[in-house]
């Protein structure tokens, strides 16, 4: 723990940290563009020069490791002069463009320059002009406002596991380039776009969008898988304009995935802003009222066990809970389920179904096994993890299938059911390796429990694992990767029926009325059932459907979701829905009034009680 | 003047053959084993004794070098890297080394290596240098076939193997961080210090680096004693130096001189004298490119070791030593030499990157007479905005010329160049106040 002096103040800090960080401590801001946290260090905007004494030269202050004894000056002439020349040298051959730039606003190179710029320029020599680079449909560029810290190409090569970004050339002639100038053949390549200090590279769909002062900013967590990364979802009026990262350590870290960052997009697309009901084929705008009495006369005209219903994956967990009340308490029959398809679950212990070793816990393993999984597509932040895990600590990744390139080296297995057995029952290699190492990951894909046999293997899994004593206090090596936002806070609220087989019962057309809550993944064959869809978007289930009940996406209602480690988190309402469409929640509460002349619940707050004394009870029953 | 007894590279005009037999005959590989049975430490501060400071232009002491390597070989082996990236323009010295001396050499880095407990040793030469590697690995191989390196190499007990690596051709790969990258196969940038490489350097591991120069002394050093060496020269400047004389003389030659010989006897005894006659002489750059110039008045009393040309705010560098006389435009020379830091600026940190072309530029217009009365001192801000606030030395490398020109020659310059700057400061013009509306009365 060295103790050092920055400006005067006294500071200790841990080992291996730098003189930057020791300054941040001593409550000094340094100027930088190069240095990030969560990349390697490159020392080369040279923004960060700081005092140090016994020094004839300015040191950079990202780059020296803090020792005992230091003396650091970071408000003297001589260390302002020293980064008012750099940042001279920056803005010599940067073009300054800030009006028609995107990053205006939000530019690093623009904030600094108001402390260390020089009014006038005293460049005078032609500017250069580098070409422009392809960079794929996301990322736009404009490298001659490139300031050459290599924030990208670091990220690239360490976080992304992608190589295809670097630089060219060398002194002024230096460019970033993707060389072959194709697109960065990477889902978290728009991450570099954040990191990028000036507009050398933006965000291609948001181009000349809004200016960041006029954007309201909410900040939310995302639904484009079972992750859960936090988000700031931007907004300019009512349209979502852009969603950013923000941080997490526990989740996300910094980044997001392209998927999650460019899906807001969708929502001004295909969207329901009006209930609509069929008549001999043809969707026709209807009103609420007009909806709800139909609805309420179908209810009436047929039996209460000839309905079902369906939760789907985006929906949020109020909207769960509501609709589960409205089938227990308006309908009393439990023909429900959140699974589109036959996976087996057994919700009798909460660690049956969740991420149990956590995010954070990947860092902490020495031996991760998957088995009919791809986090690269399923859950790319939590990829980005395991790839962390990989360059830091040299983790070993073995997977059952080969499943192409994950960023990371990792041995493949032939695939086959029989071998996850044969290593279940202790008869192989593997065996002994899960047997010795001291934190093995075990991570269950979604498509294993699709199995046949996914009952048998599961529970093969758990007691060869509990058998070896790898559940211990602080460890659970036992993961199932959820895909979707929804999945774990649905099976936290009990929206399964594992009485019945209701997927078989709808596809032998057993029912009559059938009620999907953005769910669009059934494969059945209508009949003559009466469908009713409530979702946000025009999808398949409202291709099918008799009456569509306009709902919200998940940027337009506040909502919990829990994600596949089990951590539930809030997502806020940062716009409204379009036209006619309701939050999902109180839809449902409104059919129950129609209904039964009582609303199920008063307001949300009422709900929300509910909901978390329903969790509290089922966390008693399966968790001790 | 060097006595011929004293001097360590006899064959440096290819007199005798380079192979390893009359390599022999002029003394080397006698009785390495026996050298190196006095041990390390012997070695080592007998080199320390020596006084011997780097031949590679920062002139480091080599036995304080040696002695920062870790004394116990841990988990990481160590190694050995010969610095043979002579791209210093006025500078070819490793170059006559690497053709005619190549065992000197080579037994120097047995002996180094086993100083430093290497058991590889890399030899780093510029790309340019094709012939000269393929004469020296000729002479390793030599060296192999007799055993003098190999297994038990020369009967010392001590393995080493030694393998050359042929640069592409890039300046900032003379740079020992840089080099380290370019081995291990990526782009030629210097890395950030600290950590240094005595304790971090190649593939991570701890590693010594030397100019080719300094190891091929070691042996003769070693041979005759540190002693003998020290007596050379003067204190801390001691030794036999090889030195380049280039430029406008009439000889331009390579020899082998003692430290601190003025350097008029350099240029008149040695290289036959500037062309068109002593007082024709213009200035003089004493160490290879990078060094700022020295104007004749100083030349008649330098002697040229590392301390007496740093006090002159100079430096020996490499000892390339550039004549300009009267005849060339010394403003225009500059320009090139800035021109050429422009191309082989690595591109890796900002100061660098931007400064190095825009001296360049402004240089150019300065030879042309087009630049403004304040551009002569706004030059000077930016060699000084350069040097010193970059990760490797290049940033001094590239500024002290011009530093240096600015120094002595600054009047030429503010002859030649008498244009009225673009803005005048005639009137204190308040902060954020538009020109425009200044200029119009009625606004």
């Amino acid at each position: 723990m060295p103790k050092l002096k920055v400006n005067d103040i006294e500071v200790v800090v841990e080992d291996g940290l730098t003189v930057l960080q020791a300054c941040e401590k001593a409550g000094a801001e340094i100027p930088r563009f190069c240095y990030h946290e969560k990349l390697s260090i490159a020392g080369n905007c040279r923004m960060c020069l700081v005092e140090m004494e016994k020094s004839p030269k300015p040191i950079a202050s990202c780059a020296m490791p803090a020792a005992e004894g230091m003396n650091i000056k970071t408000n003297t002439p001589f260390v302002e002069k020293a980064r008012k020349g750099v940042m001279e040298f920056l803005l010599a051959n940067h073009p300054l463009d800030c009006p028609v730039c995107d990053q205006g606003g939000e530019c690093d190179l623009q904030d600094q320059s108001m402390f260390y710029g020089v009014d006038k320029s005293r460049f005078k020599e032609n500017k250069r002009a580098v070409p422009e680079k392809h960079m794929g449909p996301l990322i736009k560029t404009q490298m001659t406002r490139c300031i050459h810290c290599t924030r990208c190409v670091r990220f690239a090569t360490e976080v992304a596991g992608v190589s295809e970004l670097g630089a060219i050339g060398r002194g002024e002639d230096m460019q970033i380039t993707t060389y072959l100038e194709q697109s960065m053949q990477s889902e978290l390549s728009a991450n570099v776009i954040d990191l990028c200090p000036v507009g050398a590279l933006t965000s291609k769909p948001y181009v000349f969008e809004a200016r960041p002062w006029e954007l309201k900013k909410t900040e939310t967590v995302d639904v484009m898988d079972a992750v859960g990364s936090n988000v700031r979802v931007d907004t300019y009026d009512w349209e979502v304009k852009r969603i950013l990262p923000i941080i997490n350590e526990d989740i996300n870290e910094e980044w997001i995935s392209d998927k999650t960052r460019y899906a807001c997009d969708g929502l001004l697309n295909q969207r329901l802003d009006k209930p609509f009901i069929k008549y001999n084929g043809k969707f026709e705008e209807a009103s609420w009222s007009e909806v709800f009495k139909i609805i309420k006369s179908k209810f009436e005209n047929s039996s209460n066990d000839k309905v079902c219903g369906f939760v789907g994956d985006l929906t949020n967990m109020e909207t769960g809970y509501i609709f589960k009340e409205f089938f227990d308490r308006t309908l009393n029959n439990n023909n429900y389920d959140s699974r589109s398809d036959n996976r087996f679950l057994d919700n009798s212990e909460r660690e049956n179904y969740i991420f149990n070793s956590s995010i954070n816990g990947i860092e902490d393993a020495d031996l991760i096994f998957l088995i009919g999984a791809n986090p690269r597509y399923e859950a790319t932040i939590l990829n980005a993890r395991i790839r962390k895990a990989f360059v830091n600590n040299n983790t070993k990744v073995i997977s059952l299938n080969d499943v192409g390139d994950l960023t990371y080296p990792y041995k493949n297995l032939d695939g086959q059911t029989q071998t996850i057995k044969k290593i279940f029952e202790g008869s192989e290699e593997i065996s002994k390796e899960i047997i010795g190492a001291s934190s093995p990951m075990i991570i269950i894909g979604e498509s294993l429990l699709k199995l046949n046999s996914a009952e048998h293997l599961f529970h093969l899994i758990k007691n060869f694992l509990k058998k070896n004593n790898k559940f211990t206090e602080d460890w659970n090596p036992l993961n199932i990767l959820s895909c979707d936002a929804a999945t774990v806070g649905n099976l936290d609220l009990g929206i399964l029926n594992n009485e019945k087989n209701l997927l078989e019962e709808l596809k032998s057309n057993k029912f009559e009325i059938v009620f999907l809550v953005g769910q669009d993944n059934l494969k059945f064959n209508k009949k003559n059932e009466f469908v009713i869809y409530q979702g946000s978007h025009g999808d398949k289930g409202a291709e099918i459907a008799d009456i569509i009940l306009p709902g919200s996406a998940y940027t337009e209602q506040n909502g919990y979701f829990t994600n596949l480690e089990g951590k539930i988190q809030k997502a806020y309402k940062a716009s409204y829905p379009p036209g006619e469409a309701k939050e999902d929640w109180q839809i449902i509460n409104e059919l129950a009034e129609v209904m039964n002349n009582r609303k199920l619940f008063n307001d949300i707050e009422e709900l929300k009680s509910s909901m978390f004394n329903y969790l509290k009870l089922q966390q008693k029953k399966t968790n001790i | 003047m060097l006595k011929d007894q004293d001097r360590i590279f006899k064959n440096l005009y290819n007199d005798m053959g380079a192979d390893v037999k009359s390599a022999q005959t002029r003394g080397d590989w006698v009785n390495t084993s026996e050298l190196i049975a006095k041990g390390r430490d012997w070695i080592i501060n007998e080199v320390k004794d020596s006084q011997l400071r780097g031949r590679g232009g920062a002139g480091f002491p080599t036995g304080l070098k040696w002695s920062f390597a870790p004394k116990e070989v841990g988990s990481r082996p160590h190694y050995l890297v010969i610095n043979a990236d002579e791209s210093e323009p006025g500078t070819c010295k490793d170059r006559d080394i690497l053709r005619f001396e190549p065992h000197k050499l080579i037994e120097g880095c047995l002996i180094a290596s086993y100083a430093v407990q290497a058991h590889a040793c890399y030899i780093y030469i510029r790309g340019e240098y094709f012939i000269e590697g393929q004469k020296l690995q000729s002479a390793i191989d030599e060296a192999y076939e007799k055993n003098l390196i190999g297994k038990n190499a020369a009967g010392t007990g001590w393995d080493l193997d030694i393998y050359i690596h042929y640069g592409a051709g890039a300046y900032i790969c003379g740079e020992e961080t840089a080099l380290l990258e370019s081995i291990e196969g990526k782009k030629g940038q210097p890395r950030l210090k600290p950590p240094f490489p005595a304790l971090i350097g190649l593939y991570g591991c701890p590693t010594i680096i030397n100019n080719v120069e300094t190891i091929a002394v070691v042996p003769t050093i070693l041979r005759r004693g540190g002693k003998w060496f020290s007596s050379l020269g003067r204190e801390k400047n001691t030794g036999t130096k090889i030195f380049c004389i280039s430029g406008n003389v009439n000889n331009p030659c390579n020899v082998e001189e003692e430290m601190n010989i003025p350097l008029k006897e350099l240029i008149e005894v040695h290289a036959g004298g500037v062309v068109g006659g002593w007082e024709n002489l213009q200035a003089v750059i004493p160490g290879g490119s990078s060094m700022p110039l020295i104007p004749k008045e100083k030349c008649e009393t330098l002697t040229m070791d590392f301390d007496s040309l740093m006090a002159e705010k100079s430096g020996l560098g490499t000892a390339g030593i550039v004549v300009i006389n009267k005849d060339q435009d010394i403003i225009k020379c500059m320009a090139r030499i800035a021109r050429f830091y422009k191309h082989e600026s690595c591109g890796q940190c900002t100061p660098c990157r931007e400064g190095s072309g825009w001296m360049w530029r402004m240089l150019e217009r300065m030879a042309k007479g087009e630049a403004t009365k304040d551009e002569v001192d706004m030059l000077g801000d930016v060699t000084n905005q350069i040097a010193g606030h970059t990760i490797c030395a290049f940033g001094e490398g590239s500024s002290w010329p011009v530093q240096g020109l600015l120094r002595h020659f600054k009047k030429e310059i503010e002859e030649r160049n008498n244009l009225d700057p673009i803005v005048q400061k005639k009137n204190n013009i308040p902060y954020l106040v538009d020109q425009h509306l200044l200029d119009k009365k009625n606004a």
